[in-house]
């Protein structure tokens, strides 16, 4: 940029970069308070190796939220491994019947450290508990509206249009009984399909629905992993970016997986707004069985997901250590999507 | 008996007060206040940057508390520290301290989350390191000094012309330098108007552009009313001595503006650039000396108005390269009006005074002449 093209509004108006720019003087007292956090990367697995030994090149910082999730409707450890399914008796037909009981209530969940929102949730929780039946089970679903909107439960599946939960509207303080029989096998979801759908979605009304195959899948650690935002100022754009609704929790805490082991995630992706998400792998490939089919035709370290959109990931890790998984939009993983599996020797039970 | 009437006074503050406990004690407030959340409103005033550093001066301008959760820079979540506490009290500060690679001369975003879920976002448009008061400060002096202190002391030297000149013409001059101050007035409220945007809501920009203004202005007149301005060689010193001030708080805020740009590091205020700001300014000088250039000012006298309109430039710098607040730059420019005005107003005086109509060829066409001359040297620093 030449010297004459700085004009005298111009170099007033950059001036005024000094106000929301960088004019300003470091005030010793102040920049003493705000002390590094240099020391604070120990609990970062990614962080362990060499990749502070470059000496004068730029210190990168760490991207993290600061501080913990006190006040979520969740412990995402617990989540990640939980099943519900359902209280179970034998219909006269000799069919299984599984019956489960949902209310969704207006429940205000902590979604990053410190920062609140006010969402709504079945039973109490986002997401939703992960429900859980075999193939060709009865399921009756009791719904209770115990919020403040009028919200209906819309499984995907196979199922007559009156249990779709789309036309039957259910009202807060009334109630309604879906009944269907659990098909075809495979990983489905369940979310409210109250108008506007968008906002109903993004408040947090939505689940895993895992229908087992009748012939069991080969044993593994299973664990549920639902890609979900927040929109927390209503932009219609997130502001924080998770899996199973904390952002950062498995960078924080790792998963745990050991060496050898089958692992079988069912990752569900709920997320709005953004009209894909996705999932790698690092340091492996996992098998994909799409929307939870039973035979898989794909063996990749990255694949996308568009709402609504669900997958069976099964991989073994073969070295130990710390491996991330993350969206591979870069921008999602930041704002939260990201996570360490911490690859450990140990007695293999899967 | 004088004295006792004040007490009077006391009986509505005393009803006033009374109210106020009503409201805020009964609960009447919980009904108007109902369940809406809380408004915030938080503004990065200065943003300093060192190598992989970032550090943000907040003020929260809204009417509650407000509490800083996260930080989010170019959409990623990162780790920060923030003094005294995370939550800021209305009209309080904090500086949040971040540990970030920020990449020379480009952009960055960042966004405060606060525990509610609102955002407040804050652009630094061009990343270069921010200047220390240690390292700089010479420079600063300097560039005040080429634009600010020896233009203006160069102008003082019109001096011996303006004496020979006939009545006319120096109606002439006298109304030249009326034009030149309307321009640099309007120049500088409308400066203090933009900046004032700036300003966190709180603080309230615009009325302070109007109390900085109008109080300087009103000030002003009520000590200038006292001794009938420009009557007499006395007058005609205090007008000069004015239009001196006022020049030196225009230039203060030009000090600021180019301080704080080249402390983002556009220190292209190149040769060519300083030149037009010379003559520019120099037109100041000749605008001091105007009103009393029949009356031989001393030297000293002539030194103290040209110090006391230019070595604002060389603060100004400081400044704004080192410390930038636009709370206290709007209002140095708002007050730079306010005694402008009150020049203009005096120097007005001066053309009526012979009973003749105030808008002779030689006044009229000063004051056009002025301000051309302003728009013309305004273009060589364009």
């Amino acid at each position: 940029m030449s010297n004459s093209a700085w004009s005298r509004r111009e170099i007033l108006k950059h001036g005024m970069l000094g106000v929301a720019g960088v004019a300003g003087l470091t005030a010793a007292g102040i920049s003493t308070a705000a002390t590094a956090r240099s020391g604070s990367h120990s609990d970062d697995p990614q962080h362990a190796g060499t990749a502070h030994a470059n000496g004068g090149a730029h210190k990168p910082g760490l991207s993290a939220t600061v501080g913990q999730v006190t006040r979520g409707s969740i412990d995402p450890a617990a989540f990640l491994e939980h099943f519900d399914y359902g209280s179970v008796s034998i219909l006269p037909d000799g069919r299984v019947l599984r019956e489960y009981r949902i209310s969704a209530v207006d429940v205000d969940i902590e979604v990053a450290p410190g920062v609140m929102f006010a969402a709504w949730a079945y039973n109490g929780q986002v997401p939703g508990p992960t429900l859980r039946a075999t193939e060709g089970d009865v399921a009756r679903v009791h719904f209770t509206n115990a919020g403040s909107h009028a919200h209906t439960l819309h499984f995907h599946g196979i199922h007559a249009a009156r249990m779709d939960g789309v036309f039957e509207v259910v009202y807060p303080g009334e109630q309604f009984t879906y009944e269907f029989t659990a098909r075809p096998a495979g990983l489905q979801l369940y979310h409210c399909h109250a108008v506007p759908l968008k906002r109903h979605i993004a408040k947090g009304l939505y689940g895993t629905f895992i229908i087992d195959p009748k012939v069991p899948r080969p044993p593994a650690r299973e664990m549920v992993m639902v890609l979900n935002g927040f929109d927390t100022n209503f932009d219609a754009k997130n502001e924080v970016y998770a899996v199973n609704t904390v952002p950062f929790a498995y960078h924080h805490r790792p998963i745990t997986v050991v060496k050898g082991e089958l692992q079988r995630i069912y990752m569900v992706n709920i997320l709005e707004f953004d009209l894909i998400n996705s999932m790698h792998l690092h340091g492996n490939f996992f098998t994909l069985f799409r929307t939870g089919a039973v035979s898989s035709s794909e063996f990749t370290d990255t694949v996308m997901f568009c709402q609504g959109e669900r997958h069976i990931l099964e991989f073994t890790y073969e070295e130990t250590g710390p491996f991330m998984f993350h969206a591979h939009q870069s921008e999602f993983a930041e704002l939260g999507w990201m996570g360490v599996f911490d690859v450990v020797d140990g007695e293999v039970t899967a | 008996m004088n004295a006792g009437r004040w007490w009077w006074g006391l009986v509505p503050l005393a009803f006033l007060a009374g109210l106020v406990l009503l409201v805020t004690r009964t609960g009447v407030l919980d009904r108007l206040r109902g369940d809406f959340p809380p408004v915030e409103e938080l503004t990065v005033t200065r943003t300093v940057l060192s190598p992989d550093r970032i550090e943000l001066h907040v003020v929260n301008g809204g009417p509650e508390p407000s509490t800083v959760a996260q930080v989010i820079v170019d959409d990623a979540f990162w780790a920060f520290t923030i003094a005294p506490s995370n939550t800021i009290p209305r009209l309080g500060r904090a500086v949040i301290t971040l540990t970030y690679p920020w990449v020379e001369h480009e952009t960055h975003v960042i966004k405060l989350l606060t525990s509610t879920g609102l955002t407040f976002e804050s652009e630094i448009a061009v990343a270069v390191v921010t200047p220390t008061t240690r390292g700089s400060i010479g420079v600063f002096t300097l560039i005040g000094i080429y634009v600010g202190v020896l233009p203006v002391l160069i102008g003082l030297l019109f001096l011996p012309l303006l004496r020979r000149l006939s009545r006319e013409w120096f109606e002439f001059m006298l109304a030249l330098t009326a034009g030149l101050l309307l321009f640099l007035g309007v120049d500088a409220l409308a400066e203090a108007v933009e900046l004032a945007a700036q300003v966190a809501p709180a603080f309230q920009g615009i009325p302070l552009v109007l109390l900085g203004a109008l109080g300087t202005w009103l000030l002003l007149r009520m000590v200038s009313g006292q001794k009938s301005l420009a009557d007499d060689a006395p007058g005609r010193f205090s007008v000069a001595w004015l239009v001196a001030l006022g020049i030196g708080l225009h230039n203060l805020g030009e000090g600021l503006a180019i301080g704080s740009a080249y402390a983002v590091g556009e220190a292209s205020l190149g040769a060519f650039l300083v030149v037009g700001f010379m003559l520019h300014n120099t037109t100041e000088g000749l605008a001091i000396v105007a009103p009393v250039a029949h009356d031989r000012p001393s030297l000293g006298t002539l030194a103290g108005m040209g110090a006391l309109a230019g070595i604002p430039t060389v603060f100004g710098a400081w400044i704004g390269g080192t410390a930038f607040s636009p709370m206290l730059a709007t209002l140095f420019l708002a007050i730079g009006v306010g005694a402008i005005a009150q020049v203009l107003v005096a120097l007005f005086r001066m053309f009526g005074r012979s009973g003749q109509s105030v808008w002779r060829p030689s006044t009229a066409g000063g004051v056009l002449a002025g301000l051309l001359l302003m728009y013309a040297t305004g273009l060589l620093v364009a």
